[in-house]
């Protein structure tokens, strides 16, 4: 049994881990307003295994989705066709995120700070910049109004920084008050999830590390972040994913792929 | 009052160099033949508006029409990056873009505003972002009735919006239906439209849950079956996931964008 876990354990990754360790934090019968690509796939993997009640909102308007394999994109057919309600783009913005109806909002960023600001905009100076990224989409609003948000991201020097280049989606803004300030709504980030852990925010608002995977150190953690990260006294070892979360998770990224 | 004519007669009528033009469909029901006859037509100097440049605009800002881009997610879906779109903004090729830049919520808003009539819409949005300063399109604005700190932002008004949709009835009668995104709205705030459709018929049949823009808010109606692939018209077609995937090494390249654009689009 110990030989069996093991063999299993070596194979599973980094990608993996995370998704599996963010899946594992949606509760059954949650709202929760997702992104394509980790944030779909996770909270897919969790209405597959824990939490079948799980209502997944995508921001093409598709309430209550429930497709049998991974889509693509936010707007793919198979999201329309299972969901509870199909609504217009400025009704799923305007009616049922604004109003804070949604507990949960999942988001990817290129770089966070340590009060959980996002920028998802530019890399470098924004009139000449190094790199031009995506931009806001759905996310200013996603982490101003759900009542709280989850980032999912890997982690590195490159996304872990001290300073953003822009500031696309706000976070605790300058620490303690600032959403209150802002008139923001929602509690704001309470999770960051990464390919090496877990951090969550402290009283200061200042993200810490809360939890780390299998064979990963703190210091791992610490040279892959880009402001001196301070670790929870109750630092949690995050168990492996279990072989029925890889096969849920594997069997969702299979039928993706097929269709 | 809608008209019934061909896809290039429809282009050429309505759309005009140096034009604000919305081609509009988010993810689902994305123009992409009018797109391409647009392309065809040689426009130059026109204002892009759109949520989701997607690679409909990726193609455009490559093949040079665009002078100014309006949206809020420029990016290739589930893939990556659109390369036409960035290599205009890093390295202005084929030529500088100006770019507006907002949240879905805001873009949203803003076409609802223009359906409505109105010169701006309100929301809870921008609040600490980097976006809220562009004071032509953004403004902080105080509630009347509570005295609460809210957004604004200006109506959009296009000249012309562009849409697919799955019928029309002989008459010009529009009905889509599936994910609707912000068509109608941005049909009703334009000045002029062009819709293409997958297929004429007779008489529309009855579908709960279907936008219906009625003939007379429609202006040219042209019918253009798969009129929409790469994206997909449900009930006609399935999104092409491949060709997303293939885009990005497409239009990575200039050499192999001009090649495409030569062979499947100009030739």
């Amino acid at each position: 049994m110990a030989g069996a876990r093991g063999a299993r354990v070596s194979d599973y990754t980094a990608d993996e881990m995370m998704t599996v360790t963010a899946a594992r934090t949606l509760r059954d019968r949650m709202t929760c307003f997702v992104g394509i690509g980790l944030p779909s796939a996770a909270a897919n993997l969790a209405r597959a295994t824990h939490a079948p009640g799980l209502v997944l909102i995508y921001e093409s308007g598709t309430i209550g989705a429930k497709p049998g394999s991974l889509p693509l994109s936010i707007g793919d057919g198979i999201l329309a066709q299972t969901a509870d309600a199909v609504v217009s783009v400025p009704e799923i913005f305007n009616y049922w995120l604004q109003p804070g109806r949604i507990d949960l909002g999942f988001l990817g960023a290129a770089q966070i700070d340590r009060f959980g600001n996002i920028n998802t905009t530019v890399i470098g100076d924004y009139t000449r910049p190094k790199i031009r990224l995506p931009g806001a989409g759905g996310a200013p609003e996603i982490a101003g109004c759900c009542r709280e948000v989850t980032v999912v991201l890997r982690q590195n020097l490159r996304a872990f920084v001290d300073r953003l280049d822009f500031i696309t989606s706000v976070g605790f803004g300058d620490g303690p008050g600032a959403r209150q300030r802002l008139g923001l709504a929602g509690a704001g980030p309470q999770k960051i999830i990464t390919d090496l852990g877990v951090l969550e925010p402290d009283d200061t608002c200042e993200f810490v590390l809360t939890g780390v995977y299998p064979g990963v150190s703190v210091t791992d953690v610490q040279a892959r972040t880009g402001w001196e990260l301070r670790v929870s006294p109750q630092l949690a070892q995050i168990r492996a994913p279990g072989p029925d979360e890889l096969t849920a998770l594997r069997a969702l990224q299979a039928e993706g792929a097929e269709a | 009052m809608a008209e019934i004519v061909s896809l290039s007669a429809a282009i050429e009528s309505a759309i005009h160099d140096g034009d604000t033009v919305a081609m509009e469909g988010f993810t689902h029901l994305i123009p992409h033949a009018a797109g391409r006859e647009v392309i065809r037509q040689r426009r130059r100097g026109l204002t892009l508006v759109r949520m989701t440049p997607d690679v409909i605009y990726d193609q455009l800002i490559g093949a040079g029409c665009a002078r100014k881009l309006v949206f809020s997610w420029g990016g290739n879906p589930g893939v990556g990056s659109l390369h036409r779109f960035r290599d205009a903004v890093e390295n202005s090729w084929p030529g500088p873009l100006e770019i507006e830049e907002h949240s879905h919520a805001g873009m949203a808003n803003r076409y609802a505003a223009g359906a409505s009539g109105l010169p701006f819409a309100v929301l809870r949005g921008y609040a600490g972002t980097g976006l809220a300063g562009q004071p032509a399109s953004i403004r902080e604005i105080t509630c009347p009735f509570t005295g609460e700190q809210l957004t604004a932002v200006s109506a959009l008004r296009p000249d012309v919006t562009v849409i697919h949709a799955q019928c029309a009835d002989r008459a010009g009668n529009i009905q889509l239906w599936g994910i609707t995104g912000v068509q109608k709205e941005a049909v009703l705030a334009a000045q002029r439209s062009v819709v293409t459709v997958e297929e004429i018929v007779d008489e529309l049949e009855p579908r709960p849950g279907a936008v219906v823009l009625p003939a007379w808010t429609v202006g040219y109606v042209a019918e253009v079956p798969g009129g929409a692939h790469p994206s997909y018209a449900l009930g006609y077609s399935a999104r092409d996931n491949d060709f997303y995937v293939a885009w990005d090494a497409i239009s990575r390249d200039r050499e192999a964008f001009t090649a495409w654009l030569e062979r499947e689009v100009l030739g």
